[in-house]
């Protein structure tokens, strides 16, 4: 018998500097292949993890922001990301990527949703185990 | 002689790009790298700071490998921000005395 | 560990995992399955090559329910279900195709 959780993982870091963003996507990918509920939320300068046309080739690593485009066959399609932060980045939602995911009907959904702080709360409140990174 | 001062902290994270800014003489520069490098768009923050460092004299540059690997669009840096590669990192070493990091 | 391909050494992790991803050939794929008693039929290599189109586009190796899914999803539904798959790689689909496709080994899988 299998228990399905509802997990939030919360992404407040940028990508590459640190290790905390490719850490989470690993633990994302194992919750997400374990069948459980994930959904994840960006914010702060977690926002820049999900920033298109990244090339680190440069700099001699991986590039994981590729594998955000795998999330929706794992059925994490929930993403958060937090207006306030984008704007105070200096960014907005169409500098992030286009994720989708298809609806049991076969309907083309964006994963992700750029909502203003105060919704998170919510959501951060709905999860049964919250992982930070 | 003049000093290269780097930092590789987000400055929406940690205050190390502000105290360096605040410390730099007229005649530093000023590198931006690994998480840093989110420092140098324009409307942040932190971009009126820089703006008004390039304006008293500083020299602040970018590391184009780290804006790269982030995808941060280089065509909405702020103004007077230049991009120097690695090998432009070991030229700003060589041509000041000596490198401050800021961590 | 290393593997010998017709006189190369290819360099591999303890459980036979190329340790180079672009070191990967169609021989490497064969010297593994040889090792593994395993020989590579079209439906093995439609696998295989499934995998590494995978990787490159998302750069992991999905776990064996999200591959399964995957497959189905383009490959047709014949072939989207363990049955078929477990078959074709009956160490584990996921584990033991990633190992013939040069991948790492799947995310998530114990």
């Amino acid at each position: 018998m299998s228990v399905s959780k509802s997990f939030v993982c919360i992404n407040r870091k940028a990508p590459y500097g640190t290790i905390y963003a490719l850490e989470a996507l690993e633990v994302v990918l194992i919750a997400g292949a374990f069948e459980q509920q994930v959904k994840l939320i960006f914010m702060d300068d977690g926002v820049y993890q999900l920033t298109r046309n990244q090339n680190p080739a440069g700099i001699g690593m991986k590039n994981f922001s590729k594998t955000f485009g795998a999330l929706s066959d794992y059925d994490v399609d929930q993403i958060f990301v937090d207006s306030e932060s984008l704007n105070l980045r200096g960014l907005d939602a169409t500098d992030l990527q286009r994720l989708t995911h298809e609806t049991n009907d076969a309907e083309e959904r964006l994963s992700i949703k750029v909502v203003p702080r105060k919704e998170l709360v919510d959501i951060i409140e709905s999860a049964d185990v919250l992982f930070n990174f | 002689m003049a000093t290269l001062h780097t930092v590789n902290k987000s400055p929406f994270e940690r205050n190390s790009l502000e105290t360096c800014l605040s410390l730099c003489r007229f005649d530093a520069s000023v590198l931006l790298i690994e998480d840093a490098v989110v420092g140098a768009l324009q409307n942040t923050l932190i971009s009126k700071q820089i703006s008004e460092a390039v304006e008293s004299g500083i020299r602040v540059f970018a590391l184009n490998e780290d804006l790269e690997a982030r995808g941060l669009p280089l065509s909405r840096l702020i103004e007077g921000i230049t991009i120097v590669d690695y090998a432009g990192f070991v030229d700003l070493a060589a041509q000041n005395s000596k490198v401050q990091s800021w961590l | 560990m290393s593997l010998d391909v017709n006189g190369v050494i290819y360099e591999t992790d303890e459980e036979g995992y190329l340790a180079n991803l672009n070191d990967w050939t169609m021989s490497i794929a064969k010297a593994q399955a040889d090792k593994d008693g395993a020989e590579l039929e079209d439906a093995h290599w439609e696998v295989i090559h499934f995998l590494r189109e995978y990787y490159n586009e998302y750069q992991i190796s999905p776990a064996v329910r999200i591959l399964t899914k995957a497959i189905g999803k383009r490959l047709g539904s014949d072939k989207g279900n363990s049955k078929y798959l477990y078959e074709l790689f009956p160490h584990g689909p996921a584990k033991q195709a990633c190992k013939y496709a040069g991948l790492p080994k799947p995310t998530g899988c114990i």
